[in-house]
């Protein structure tokens, strides 16, 4: 009894111990960004089958992924919101960002007859101040001829988590109006001045459609998966954009910093949509650092080569627009900067 | 076993057995004492957590009205009214209910296949976990109080105070029915019979005899269920409506601490973010702990002496 329990014992100790070697594949960690996780979850099990290189991405937020890279326990980080020049200022090891795909922020609501609206931006601006309260207002209905305009209150949905959707939604939203920037400002989580928070991108798909005259933003992919309606927006040029992808890239058609930490909301693009950014992977510049080997820079660079070239194919299908070109060039020069000890991880 | 065959075999056995004996009464030391190091961890854990946001913010955090990242703002006023609102407020609700199942089952159904059924059917809520719960109000109770408001003609948002309070209160039915049952049947019959041959009507007997008896141990169910209202997240987060105001009424949408917690943490980076979040679970400790003391109180005074 007491040795077949001493057997048992050590049979686990060795397969403890064993266990990593034996699975002999790589494995690097990430962690962040929730909304690009569909693409990424995607992305990463294609990697794994084609180079037998495990990638463990948590979906945590991507207030989480850059606190992580801080505390240097994970490879790689994910965020929506680029860190800003404060963030990066003390860094001794400098943080590179590099985009893989972009997003669209769309305006969904719920409306008898589900007609598509039309909204200029100090509308928008307006609806989510709380100082446009009726649907019937005159605004609305001076931009929607010809839409028969119920008499019912507006209840704005917005995010109750902390997000990325909200930045750039209130990023926009501070671009377009001075009074917007003044008294709520753009940030992750916000101090709503009017409605109802609901968590996550699928809790303001779902309460909007719960409760007639409600409008709410979410990200492009959960309005088509619920069949919402969703407004055209107005863009700089003047013209009304419906939300798609081709509309985001020509948004990110912008010439772009070298570091691509740019917000593309609100562009001169005259078809660009105008609510939409960048999602980026970030990590090290210099990979040597808590006693990590090159093998695992090398690991982690091949993976960034691979996710902003031939990974670019699966974002399409999940309503990701891919990197325009510009961007993808951006993208690489960064990439070869990455270094171990002084010396390019790339090979080219 | 083993051990004390052997000292059985060795001829003195009184010896090893105390040695046993005591051994285990160490360990149950041990284990109590555990839980209460574990608790006072916590304690700690939140008091240096929330260092920076009582140091900077101070008294403040405790009226503040104002929750706003942005600029840094932060007052827990909104948070706390919510808590206590939503939990007394479904506590009200579900007390009748409770304490009509308690007596049903304890005096009238005592046994039998019905009464089986409905135990563990009021068992099977309480196992029930909460996110589908927040479906079950989002999807049934938000349209029904959503038309309540339409014809009270008060902004017709669904979710709000009211609509959490009915859920919760539903939630935490099986906590105070379970053990009130429990009380109600430990009612010695010496009592209830005395009653009975004096006169009494069935009615009566529950009334002036029962329920005063068992006073004390339905509260203590009641507390506990009340407990569990305090620190529901997941279901009170998705028909709260969340809105980071000092509510106006029971139709205005509101929030909890718990469920601020669950849905800031996540992306809270800022030192003083964090610390407020991890501020607002302090006092949420600190409710829970107050509403237990004063409730124990309660049950001393209300005890019937035998």
């Amino acid at each position: 009894m007491k040795i077949a329990g001493y057997v048992l014992i050590l049979a686990m100790t060795t397969l403890l111990l064993a266990g990593p070697v034996a699975a002999g594949d790589k494995e690097i960690l990430g962690a962040g960004a929730t909304f690009p996780y569909p693409l990424y979850s995607k992305m990463f099990d294609e990697y794994h089958k084609q180079y037998g290189v495990k990638v463990n991405y948590q979906a945590i937020g991507s207030g989480g992924g850059i606190k992580q890279v801080k505390s240097r326990t994970v490879d790689f980080g994910g965020t929506d919101a680029f860190m800003s020049d404060d963030d990066l200022k003390d860094l001794d090891n400098p943080i590179l960002h590099v985009p893989v795909c972009l997003g669209a922020v769309v305006i969904t609501y719920s409306l008898p007859g589900g007609p598509v609206l039309k909204f200029t931006p100090d509308i928008l601006a307006d609806i989510f101040l709380g100082k446009i309260t009726k649907w019937n207002d005159g605004r609305l209905a001076e931009a929607n001829p010809g839409v028969d305009l119920p008499d019912m209150a507006i209840v704005v949905v917005h995010r109750s988590d902390g997000s990325g959707t909200t930045f750039i939604f209130s990023d926009y939203l501070s671009k377009v109006s001075i009074e917007w920037e003044r008294e709520v400002g753009r940030g992750k989580s916000l101090n709503w001045p009017a409605g109802l928070g609901a968590k996550g991108n699928p809790g303001v798909a779902g309460l909007v459609k719960q409760l007639p005259g409600s409008i709410g933003y979410v990200e492009l992919i959960y309005s088509l998966q619920n069949k919402m309606p969703v407004g055209h927006i107005r863009n700089r040029a003047g013209n009304y954009i419906e939300p798609s992808m081709e509309g985001v890239s020509l948004a990110a058609g912008v010439k772009l910093p070298d570091d691509t930490r740019v917000s593309i909301t609100d562009p001169d693009a005259e078809l660009g949509y105008p609510i939409s950014g960048f999602t980026w992977l970030i990590f090290y510049r210099e990979q040597k650092y808590g006693g990590r080997s090159r093998d695992q820079a090398e690991a982690l660079i091949d993976l960034v080569w691979w996710a902003i070239h031939d990974g670019q194919e699966f974002a399409e299908p999940l309503h990701y627009a891919p990197l325009p070109e510009g961007a993808a060039r951006k993208a690489e020069t960064i990439v070869r900067s990455v270094v171990y000890d002084g010396k390019q991880v790339l090979s080219e | 076993m083993t051990s004390r065959r052997k000292s059985l075999n060795s001829g003195n056995p009184g010896a090893a057995l105390v040695a046993a004996e005591a051994a285990f009464t160490r360990g149950l030391y041990a284990v109590a004492i555990f839980v209460v190091v574990l608790l006072t961890a916590i304690l700690v854990t939140l008091l240096i957590g929330s260092r920076e946001s009582l140091g900077t913010i101070g008294l403040g955090f405790l009226y503040g009205k104002t929750w706003d990242p942005v600029s840094s703002e932060f007052g827990a006023l909104p948070f706390l009214v919510g808590t206590l609102l939503t939990s007394f407020l479904a506590l009200g609700i579900s007390l009748p209910f409770s304490i009509a199942i308690a007596v049903f089952l304890g005096e009238y159904f005592r046994e039998g296949a019905l009464s089986s059924f409905l135990r563990s059917a009021i068992d099977l809520l309480a196992g029930i976990p909460s996110v589908i719960y927040g479906f079950w109000g989002l999807f049934v109770l938000v349209p029904l109080v959503r038309s309540l408001q339409l014809k009270l003609g008060v902004p017709p948002f669904g979710v709000g105070i009211l609509t959490s309070s009915l859920v919760l209160s539903i939630m935490i039915v099986p906590y105070s029915a379970a053990l009130g049952r429990e009380v109600i049947q430990l009612v010695p019959s010496d009592l209830k019979e005395a009653a009975l041959s004096m006169g009494a009507t069935r009615s009566e007997v529950i009334w002036k005899v029962v329920l005063p008896y068992a006073r004390s141990g339905i509260f203590a169910g009641v507390l506990l269920s009340l407990g569990r209202a305090l620190g529901e997240t997941m279901a009170v987060t998705m028909v709260i409506g969340n809105s980071n105001f000092l509510p106006r009424g029971i139709f205005s949408p509101a929030n909890t601490m718990a469920s601020l917690i669950a849905n800031e943490f996540a992306e809270a980076t800022e030192p003083l973010y964090v610390s407020s979040l991890v501020e607002i679970g302090l006092l949420l400790f600190i409710v829970t702990t107050l509403v237990n003391i004063i409730g124990r109180q309660i049950i001393k005074r209300t005890a019937v002496e035998v």
